[in-house]
């Protein structure tokens, strides 16, 4: 990794910081995405709902801008359709059974020096690893 | 909440999913590669992703005890912080699950739907079955709540 990359990764993660500050100020909630997609889904929920609506709609247009000004930070989505469904799946039930995701537990709970969100991130990116050396170092399926 | 302030919660709403959006593609979250290879802890490491969680907590944990001492949030009806609770079965379990699919498909929830918005059908089929992921666990276990019981918003999860 070089310098600039390193500055760069870390500005990018200050920006999400900075979201995540902006969003606690604003609407005076955590920005743990499982938890807003979770509301964007939830019918009947009142004004909040609309906030979550228009939160993923934000990701989502960054999304196609990114597209077409930055398609090199998208990268290649090399999973199988059946691989992205599996993980799809598990992700949406995993952080609803453990109430948070990375930027929930990770940035947020973790910021709020939350030791439910430390011992969260730690068994997500153990069983994370895992999962990576399982597939790439043992099962051969190495991307 | 008046018709105008309601409008301007869900423009401004917008506005914090784009910055954030903005963070995950500035920091190369929203390439799945990127985070696979921090996963990666045999192969070629990669530890970006460390770096992003030191950069976005720098930010957000000193600041956010500064926005916690005012009284009241600018476009919500009050903070909504996660009450405190025990480490337990549900949360392990739920984290384990959570980092079994993303270590399968290098996508958490924001990244997936920003790589969504910019098509491909892979990320769009990853955000789909979230959502059905998270819609299962919702039938499954959560009984539903008068939206007053909870403030419309759901105060029971860590986020």
């Amino acid at each position: 990794m070089t310098l600039t990359g390193a500055i760069t990764t870390a500005v990018g993660g200050a920006i999400i910081g900075l979201s995540a500050t902006m969003f606690l100020a604003i609407h005076g909630r955590t920005a743990g995405i499982s938890g807003i997609l979770t509301g964007a889904l939830t019918p009947a929920r009142g004004p909040s709902r609309a906030v979550d609506v228009a939160f993923v709609l934000g990701l989502t247009l960054v999304g196609l801008v990114a597209r077409f000004a930055a398609p090199q930070a998208l990268g290649d989505a090399s999973p199988s359709a059946l691989v992205a469904i599996a993980a799809g799946l598990l992700v949406g039930f995993g952080t609803r059974l453990g109430s948070g995701c990375t930027s929930g537990h990770g940035v947020c709970g973790i910021s709020r020096f939350s030791l439910r969100s430390v011992a969260a991130t730690v068994t997500f990116m153990a069983t994370g690893g895992v999962t990576v050396y399982l597939v790439r170092h043992m099962l051969g399926g190495g991307r | 909440m008046s018709a105008l302030e309601a409008r301007r919660s869900v423009a401004l709403s917008l506005a914090c999913g784009a910055v954030f959006g903005l963070g995950l593609v500035v920091s190369g979250m929203s390439n799945p590669a990127k985070v696979l290879a921090f996963l990666d802890v045999a192969g070629a490491w990669d530890p970006s992703l460390a770096l992003v969680m030191a950069g976005a907590i720098g930010v957000h944990a000193p600041l956010l005890r500064v926005v916690l001492r005012r009284g009241a949030p600018l476009a919500g009806p009050a903070f909504v912080v996660p009450a405190l609770r025990a480490i337990d079965g549900r949360l392990l379990a739920g984290a384990a699950v959570f980092g079994v699919g993303w270590g399968l498909g290098g996508y958490c929830p924001g990244p997936g739907i920003v790589s969504a918005g910019a098509g491909g059908a892979t990320p769009v089929l990853f955000v789909v079955a979230m959502g059905v992921g998270v819609l299962v666990h919702r039938h499954l276990f959560e009984r539903p709540r008068a939206p007053e019981a909870t403030g419309g918003i759901a105060a029971e999860g860590d986020g």
